[in-house]
């Protein structure tokens, strides 16, 4: 042994035989990544579970147990109760809406045309600059005095300006307005999904059922929407994910208002814990997200492995 | 350069044997070729000398060492890819240069050997291109370049021949061949491909599900077996096998002649029922039935094909064959060599 | 109807619908751009057409957010942010990727796809306790509160991102290499990473704009004018009292979105393999 190390080896430093270990290697190279994950990730998640079953607040810091007291007030509440309905007609408004746009605007971006490229810049702009900034633009865009829509509307006769709506103030028109802006952040980001399921269909496929016999309905069915479905899929519960959690929207458009009308998990998690400082409270309204985040991550799931084989 | 030496090496992934106790000693300077179909841990077992995979258990013994617990790069091997990794962020003058440049070799001596080891593989001109401007028969000599240039103890080749077209593999098996005589480096081959394996190896070992079935040269390979798996994996066709007392007669297609064209003395007789003729050119691929045996058995024979003879060979007709003895192979009935000629 | 003229409205109608898409995509951003341009009284004119200019276009609302506001500061912060949040992220994701892609076996493809999960854990879930745990790290109201959070997001996703492109690279190489003289680490160094260039960019340019597009974190744990992120100071910091300056805000969102806007746009096509899960080849 050393005498071929002397051989055929030059000088080696100490570490040497680390670095020459895939199975010493691997893990010392994983494990930054996991323990940073895992001290500002899964510590923090388990504290907020604690938190939502203490009578921690920032002004009496106590980690006395409390059971499910928290939840059972919580869900007392007519505040919360409108929160949590309003949660999910503001997810599933704004992903139906996402998805349609998504869907046609796929559709009108498979086939090359002059200045598609061009096109597709543009569509993918509110998903790609900051949602708070365009947000921002919108509330300027449904702003009560100087909205350029109620604008155009008048312009156009269509309403008068003394019943021009106010877009932010009325709380049904709130509600449609944070869908909106939502389903607007959403769909270049559904588009940008469908087209790269479709894409992801091999040509041969397609021909090869067609050749088959399967006609337009059977191969888009029984070919196409398999293929595509992990991908797409995938891609669509991030956007639900992210909807479900946000507060960004309904934080700089309304404020939750008007009467919490357009107040979502995300927002009353953030208003209790955070503005109030009833961290307890605001832990477990934020936690009554985790169900539906676990089915969907499920989903998720499935479609990744069957993505594998 | 240096002897290799393996003994009871086996390799397990996750349970299963990919190399299942495989023991070889490889004089100094010899070109030893490794053979199998795919999946036998042909390449498992040259992955296991060079070191990029550790052996489960058994000793790998370089130039009189054992380097069970070296990495590669101080066992002093080189090794040629299948699709030779290339370097593709590298010119062709810096991926040959690259094993010199990990052992600190002073830089006027790698300029120097770099232009060795291009002249000598005739690719001078190419040494400021890139991998994927080259063809694919100019990459596969950059490799050897690269694998030559800091003069291994052992030349490790894995499939190097099977990305290329069948005319070009042709003239690169010569130059392997050729260069490989030259430098005298101890050679391991692998490859699923009997024709490389017997027109280069100085030995072959035949290697199935993880053994080594046979060690020879290509003569003993292909005239006198070990085994049925040896018998029929090397020739084409392979060797005909029909019932014999429980196990196996064995006998080439080209030694199964009509009867007039086999010297009389020590023959063996058949009747040979003709199905069907293929003329190739250079042969005449005779597939047919013998009859009168324990069961009827498919066969082939492989006849020169000017003969006059077979210009009359209709389907369905008898034909009076025959063998002689001393290529006859008996294999028992767990598929063993009975006799050794 | 005779066939030209069917393909002519046809064509009309495609037109149309493409039209339709622009103007809803990029409407909100035509008017963040002409509202920064204009003068007040030009703005806060029912009388006037909004969509062009009434007035000479001015650049008393840039000139006002250099000279009146921290928007320069802001512009700062969300630098450093975004420099630290890079350097860590690539000093972390960068062997983490490699180790999960190639020396962790099946284990590694499940643990990878755990990290990605984590991608997926909400800020509005994790603020609460995060804020405490600011707060006794003596963080709290400082820049670099985000710079420590930030890449709990970033470091899961480009962890994904650059498994998916390691994955493609042929392992031969990296075994070439072993065989030619490196150890297992230097081969990394010497081969992946340089073959890994353009993963790399995609890495930078990704964290670069995912930190600037965050919003909830930095609105948990930041209030003091001066230790704003762009995005966070233009949204809540611009309004003062209950008067909004729109021509101030809508220059400074649009001298933070157009960088971004421009950095998806060229990166777009990896961060979609990306977030598929490398199933687009």
């Amino acid at each position: 042994m050393v005498a071929i190390a002397e051989k055929f080896v030059r000088p080696r430093s100490r570490f040497g035989s680390i670095l020459d270990r895939p199975k010493i290697l691997g893990p010392l190279f994983v494990s930054p990544a996991i323990l940073y994950v895992l001290a500002l990730v899964g510590a923090p998640f388990c504290l907020a579970l604690y938190y939502s079953v203490s009578a921690y607040t920032i002004y009496s810091q106590s980690y006395k147990f409390v059971g499910l007291a928290n939840f059972v007030q919580i869900f007392g509440s007519d505040i919360f109760r409108t929160t949590l309905v309003n949660t999910f007609i503001f997810t599933f408004g704004s992903q139906i809406l996402g998805l349609v746009l998504g869907k046609f605007g796929a559709l009108l971006l498979l086939k090359p045309f002059p200045g598609r490229k061009i096109v597709r810049a543009l569509i993918v702009l509110p998903w790609a600059v900051p949602v708070a900034l365009a947000t921002v633009a919108w509330e300027w865009m449904f702003d009560s005095l100087y909205s350029v829509i109620n604008w155009t509307f008048i312009a156009l006769g269509v309403i008068d300006r003394s019943d021009a709506p106010n877009w932010l103030g009325n709380p049904h028109l709130a509600m449609l307005c944070v869908m909106v802006v939502n389903a607007w952040r959403f769909f270049p980001f559904a588009i940008v999904i469908f087209l790269a399921g479709i894409t992801a269909v091999p040509q041969d496929v397609i021909d090869a059922a067609t050749v088959d016999g399967a006609g337009f309905w059977r191969r888009n069915y029984q070919i196409i929407v398999p293929i595509i479905a992990p991908i797409v899929v995938v891609g669509l519960i991030f956007g639900t994910v992210f909807t479900f959690t946000d507060l960004s929207i309904v934080y700089l458009l309304t404020n939750g208002g008007p009467v919490n009308a357009t107040s979502v998990l995300g927002f009353e998690g953030f208003q209790v814990g955070i503005v109030s400082g009833d961290v307890a409270h605001g832990a477990a309204i934020s936690l009554v997200m985790l169900p539906v985040l676990f089915v969907l991550v499920v989903v998720m799931l499935r479609f990744i492995r069957r993505r594998e084989i | 350069m240096a002897a290799v030496q393996a003994t009871d090496i086996v390799k397990q992934f996750e349970g299963v044997a990919a190399v299942n106790g495989i023991s070889l000693a490889i004089p100094d300077g010899e070109f030893m070729v490794l053979l199998g179909p795919s999946g036998c841990g042909k390449t498992t077992f040259l992955r296991i000398i060079c070191g990029l995979e550790k052996q489960t258990g058994g000793d790998i013994v370089i130039g009189g060492n054992v380097v069970n617990e070296l990495p590669p790069r101080a066992r002093g091997v080189a090794m040629m890819f299948q699709s030779y990794g290339l370097y593709p962020h590298y010119t062709v003058r810096k991926n040959i240069g690259f094993p010199l440049r990990t052992q600190r070799v002073a830089s006027a001596e790698i300029k120097k050997k770099v232009g060795w080891a291009a002249e000598l593989l005739g690719i001078t001109h190419l040494l400021d291109r890139r991998p994927r401007q080259l063809s694919g028969g100019e990459r596969q000599r950059v490799a050897l370049a690269r694998a030559l240039v800091r003069e291994p103890t052992v030349l490790l080749l894995d499939e190097p021949l099977s990305n290329l077209d069948a005319k070009l593999r042709a003239s690169a098996r010569n130059e392997i061949k050729a260069f490989q005589q030259r430098v005298g480096t101890t050679t391991i081959y692998v490859t699923h491909d009997q024709v490389e394996a017997m027109g280069m190896g100085d030995r072959i070992a035949v290697i199935d599900h993880g053994q080594i079935r046979q060690v020879g040269t290509p003569t003993a390979i292909y005239d006198d077996p070990a085994d049925r798996f040896v018998a029929t994996f090397v020739g084409t066709p392979p060797m005909n096998l029909v019932n014999w007392n429980g196990g196996h007669l064995g006998f080439r297609p080209e030694n199964f002649l009509p009867k007039e064209m086999v010297e009389s003395g020590d023959v063996t007789d058949f009747s040979f029922r003709v199905d069907r003729s293929e003329y190739l050119g250079s042969e005449r691929i005779v597939y047919g039935t013998l009859e009168g045996l324990e069961s009827a058995t498919e066969i082939t024979a492989k006849l020169p094909p000017a003969h006059v003879a077979f210009e009359n060979i209709r389907p369905g007709e008898y034909h009076p064959y025959a063998v002689r003895n001393a290529t006859l192979c008996y294999f028992d009935k767990d598929g063993k060599r009975a006799n050794r000629h | 109807m005779p066939r030209p003229l069917a393909n002519a409205l046809s064509q009309v109608g495609f037109y149309s619908a493409v039209a339709f898409f622009v103007i809803l995509a990029a409407f909100p951003f035509y008017w963040m751009a002409i509202t920064a341009f204009k003068t007040n009284a030009d703005l806060y004119d029912i009388s006037n057409i909004p969509f062009w200019f009434n007035d000479p276009p001015t650049l008393e609302h840039i000139e006002y957010l250099f000279t009146q506001t921290l928007f320069a500061r802001w512009l700062l912060n969300s630098a450093i942010i975004g420099v630290c949040v890079v350097g860590i992220t690539l000093v972390t994701a960068l062997p983490a990727a490699y180790s999960l892609a190639r020396m962790t076996g099946r284990s590694g493809e499940a643990l990878g796809i755990g990290i990605f999960l984590t991608y997926l854990v909400p800020p509005t879930l994790l603020f609460l306790p995060l804020s405490r745990v600011i707060t006794m790290l003596g963080m709290q109201d400082s820049l670099w509160a985000l710079v420590l959070v930030y890449p709990t997001f970033t470091i899961p996703f480009c962890t994904w991102l650059l498994m998916g492109f390691f994955k493609a690279i042929p392992r031969e190489i990296e075994e070439a290499a072993i065989v030619d003289g490196c150890s297992v680490f230097s081969a990394f160094i010497k081969m992946v990473i340089p073959l890994s260039v353009p993963a790399i960019l995609t890495v930078v340019i990704f964290t670069f704009t995912l930190t600037l597009q965050e919003f909830v974190y930095a609105l948990t744990f930041i209030s003091s004018s001066s230790q704003k992120t762009i995005t966070l100071g233009v949204a809540t910091d611009l309004v003062r009292g209950d008067i909004y300056f729109w021509g101030e805000l809508m220059a400074g969102a649009l001298i933070a979105a157009v960088p971004v806007a421009i950095a998806y746009n060229l990166f777009l096509d990896r961060f979609i393999a990306g977030i598929t899960g490398g199933a687009v080849k």
